[in-house]
């Protein structure tokens, strides 16, 4: 999971809470505007797990981390026997890798990794609340990522943006256009996940032609480091399509939730 | 204007149309001379040529025969357009470069002729990838007049033999220097680099050595840096024809057999660097 959220992000917000943990990343401009809510249950990853937050109405912690320092601390932890992570405040507040490595003498090596991490006080965290699913004019379940990743990247050495347009048929297309030459991949079949209607935003959608198409051009570079992140297959692998504004996707696995959202281009 | 997903039924005045059941039988040559972003193609009803120059001393061309593609039609005597070969390849390879075992690009080509875009309809597993490509004015080619009857040396080798040493040519010597001759040593391909010179010498009767037919002694310097992606077509290949004329210009043809077992062609044409032709070494 680590690895995914380095690839995506170079700084992001950690929240703790007593079940879950949450990896953040709000749609600033220096983001490019792009926004992450990953979201992850304790008990899958953890067999013990203790925090105790800022106050008892607020059990909860805010951090700001670099998830490649992270992901590296970890990279050792690939063969440890046990990985203990601690969030100290010796000269200044860290999070402490204690991996503990098998050896051939009795007493077992630990390496600790200290990484800083910033702490994110408690006026700030409105910041940064869930998204909320936008408005969409087309949700559509993405194609195979295997397939996807390959013409993406592909499209990647052609242009620096791309169009990625669907409808409510389970027809999605991906179109680059630039001087020398335009490409478009069709992909059918691909089935309109159902939303449960809420205030009459599923009625207008039944209203609507199922075969227009809601687009958005967004950078095909953002899209690309979405899809090479993922190297397992998701669960459930969606996006969310408001033409011409943004672009949301959701790759669920069995026990993460990533939500990414990619705004078009002006 | 939508691109649609249907390609053209026949009866339209498509001037070129192929189709391929396996799009890397095609992918896969083009690679081995793609040391340029343009490539010029040129179609007769005897199949396809696409040629790629550097330095007005360097040529490649790769051949694909009308035999080795499931379609091939050609309207007129001959169709020549100018393209990028960058962007060819990336729209070939579309569904990634990885060649799972089954699994295949088809690929249907059609060009409508002077001045249009070249169109690209690949299918892979029931998903449909539509790609214009804008063609230019074809460019003058080189002739290098090299005929068979002007050959003064001539050897056949396997590849294998040759494989691992143009992969490890000194690429800090400037030129790559070819030896031919009738005596010892025979065929001898050396550099001259910031570590000294390296000599490798390939007898005769070397189980390598397919044919022999060497007149003359012949020491030829080609600038190195125009001869290394000819690596890559020796990578494919499994047989390498080395030809010199009176002249020094050097001819590579590789005989490369694709995943079908047929056979296509590419060769390189280089001038020499420095005219050296010594009577006796």
């Amino acid at each position: 999971v680590i690895n995914t959220i380095a690839k995506l992000a170079k700084t992001c917000t950690l929240r703790l809470t007593v079940s879950k943990l949450y990896f953040i990343l709000s749609d600033k401009v220096a983001n490019g505007g792009v926004s992450m809510w990953c979201e992850l249950c304790q008990g899958n990853f953890f067999d013990e797990f203790q925090m105790e937050g800022v106050a008892a109405e607020h059990n909860e912690i805010y951090l700001e981390l670099m998830p490649e320092n992270l992901s590296r601390a970890l990279k050792t932890a690939q063969s440890a026997k046990a990985v203990k992570i601690k969030l100290t405040n010796k000269h200044c507040p860290c999070l402490r890798v204690a991996v503990e490595l098998p050896s051939l003498s009795s007493s077992s090596r630990i390496v600790t990794h200290d990484i800083p991490v910033g702490i994110i006080p408690r006026r700030l965290w409105n910041d940064f609340r869930e998204p909320s699913v936008p408005d969409f004019d087309v949700s559509i379940y993405l194609p195979v990522l295997k397939t996807m990743k390959s013409v993406v990247e592909r499209m990647k050495n052609l242009s620096n943006s791309i169009v990625i347009e669907a409808n409510l048929s389970g027809e999605m297309n991906l179109k680059i256009e630039t001087d020398l030459v335009s490409v478009t991949t069709h992909f059918k079949d691909l089935g309109n996940p159902p939303w449960a209607s809420e205030d009459g935003c599923q009625s207008s959608a039944q209203d609507r032609d199922l075969e227009s198409m809601a687009e958005a051009r967004i950078d095909i570079k953002k899209l690309q480091q979405l899809l090479a992140g993922q190297q397992v297959n998701p669960t459930k692998a969606l996006c969310n399509i408001v033409s011409k504004r943004i672009v949301h996707f959701i790759l669920l696995h069995e026990d993460v939730s990533l939500q990414y959202f990619i705004p078009a281009l002006a | 204007m939508p691109l649609s997903t249907q390609p053209p039924a026949s009866g339209e005045p498509y001037v070129l149309v192929a189709s391929l059941d396996n799009a890397r039988h095609l992918s896969s040559l083009l690679r081995a001379v793609h040391f340029q972003d343009h490539a010029t193609c040129f179609a007769t009803a005897n199949g396809l040529r696409v040629t790629v120059e550097d330095a007005k001393c360097i040529q490649a061309n790769a051949f694909i025969q009308a035999e080795i593609f499931q379609e091939f039609a050609v309207q007129e005597e001959s169709v020549t357009f100018r393209i990028n070969l960058s962007v060819l390849l990336d729209c070939l390879t579309i569904f990634g470069t990885s060649s799972l075992p089954g699994i295949s690009t088809a690929l249907r080509m059609c060009y409508r002729g002077y001045g249009y875009p070249l169109m690209l309809f690949l299918e892979e597993g029931g998903v449909v990838t539509v790609c214009k490509i804008n063609t230019q004015e074809p460019d003058e080619l080189l002739d290098f007049d090299f005929c068979s009857t002007k050959v003064v040396n001539k050897i056949i080798l396997q590849s294998e033999g040759l494989r691992e040493a143009f992969a490890e040519l000194d690429m800090t010597s400037e030129v790559l220097q070819i030896t031919m001759s009738p005596d010892k040593p025979y065929f001898r391909l050396s550099t001259f680099g910031n570590a000294g010179s390296a000599h490798l010498d390939y007898p005769r009767d070397s189980d390598l050595m397919e044919a022999f037919y060497c007149n003359q002694t012949q020491t030829n310097r080609y600038k190195i840096s125009l001869l290394k992606p000819s690596t890559k077509a020796l990578a494919l290949s499994c047989k390498v024809s080395i030809r010199t004329d009176a002249q020094g210009f050097l001819s590579l043809q590789y005989m490369i057999r694709n995943e079908d077992g047929q056979i296509c062609f590419v060769e390189y044409y280089c001038c020499p660097d420095e005219d050296i032709t010594e009577a006796e070494l």
